[in-house]
């Protein structure tokens, strides 16, 4: 069942992790610091298949696109946990439920 | 069963299980722990695969970097989490039910499924003698150029906005001594006489 590994092993690891951080946003929905964090395992699971692709195939353009991948995460966690950070000091709370009144 | 295919069980195995411990625990610190658990389980993975150059940067971009910015976030900000679980969830049986649905059939398309829908030939192959890092910053620098500046630009917008957000508006400027304002300083816009009744406090 199991001799060597091929794509549909990594594929299917970044599908399960795909859903997990699918699933993270929708359990976690008070905490936005958990939700972060789900966004964060979605993107690691595209960067998994993304590598699988680009191992399997031979072919060196995956492992760039992951490159751009990280980027973007990076930019992302940033200037959320920024937005965070200010939202909590003008608030003192930071759930989710909360946060239906940020005008101006 | 080869060696290669035990370590990838291994290290896929540890890593779901840390996501499934990020997603469920309350704890925002032990969270952030099993993420960078994660991190270097997936680090390994990509080893496994022949990306070593990713696996570097996913150890120093996100365990050095991102895990330990959401750590001190999380440590900053204190937040009182038996507030945020008071109200549990109660729609979580029907959402793992879908998540369970939606894993099934992506699952069995790839089970049953014998067609390839990609193309075999490859624009930038991986020679079998070539080193990994420096093919990658072959093609990074020369074909993927404009993306590669494209995507510095975002990380110098998110470093700036990020900045700018934290910044606390008192101590935004600078102070420093305006000559003029104290050269036009007078008796009228300084000074008032109040009169104090006995007893009672002013007003500042």
């Amino acid at each position: 069942m199991m001799e060597e590994l091929t794509i549909n092993h990594f594929f299917t690891l970044s599908l399960l992790l795909f859903i997990i951080g699918i699933s993270g946003i929708f359990i976690n929905r008070k905490n936005i610091i958990s939700l972060l964090m789900s966004i964060e395992l979605m993107l690691l699971s595209v960067n998994i298949n993304f590598a699988a692709f680009s191992s399997f195939n031979q072919d060196l353009a995956g492992q760039v696109f992951a490159i751009f991948v990280l980027t973007v995460a990076g930019a992302e966690a940033a200037i959320g946990l920024a937005i965070l950070v200010i939202y909590f000091h003008n608030r003192k709370t930071i759930e989710v439920s909360d946060i239906s009144s940020m005008k101006g | 069963m080869n060696f290669i295919t035990i370590l990838f069980y291994l290290f896929s195995f540890i890593l779901i299980s840390s996501a499934l411990v990020v997603v469920s625990t309350r704890n925002s610190v032990h969270s952030v722990m099993f993420l960078i658990l994660a991190f270097f389980n997936a680090a390994a993975l990509f080893i496994l695969l022949g990306a070593e150059f990713l696996a570097m940067l996913l150890i120093v971009v996100y365990v050095g970097a991102i895990a330990v910015l959401f750590l001190f976030v999380v440590m900053m900000l204190n937040v009182d989490a038996s507030k945020i679980k008071a109200k549990i969830n109660k729609h979580i049986p029907i959402l793992l039910c879908f998540a369970a649905i939606l894993f099934l059939e992506i699952f069995l398309i790839l089970r049953v499924s014998t067609i390839y829908p990609y193309e075999k030939a490859s624009l930038y192959p991986i020679l079998a003698n070539s080193n990994n890092v420096k093919t990658l910053g072959s093609i990074l620098y020369t074909d993927f150029f404009l993306p590669f500046e494209l995507a510095g630009g975002i990380l110098f917008v998110a470093m700036i906005g990020a900045i700018v957000l934290t910044l606390s508006q008192r101590k935004r400027f600078i102070k420093k001594q305006k000559i003029s304002d104290q050269v036009f300083r007078n008796k009228a816009n300084s000074l008032e006489i109040v009169k104090v009744k006995i007893g009672e406090g002013i007003n500042l």
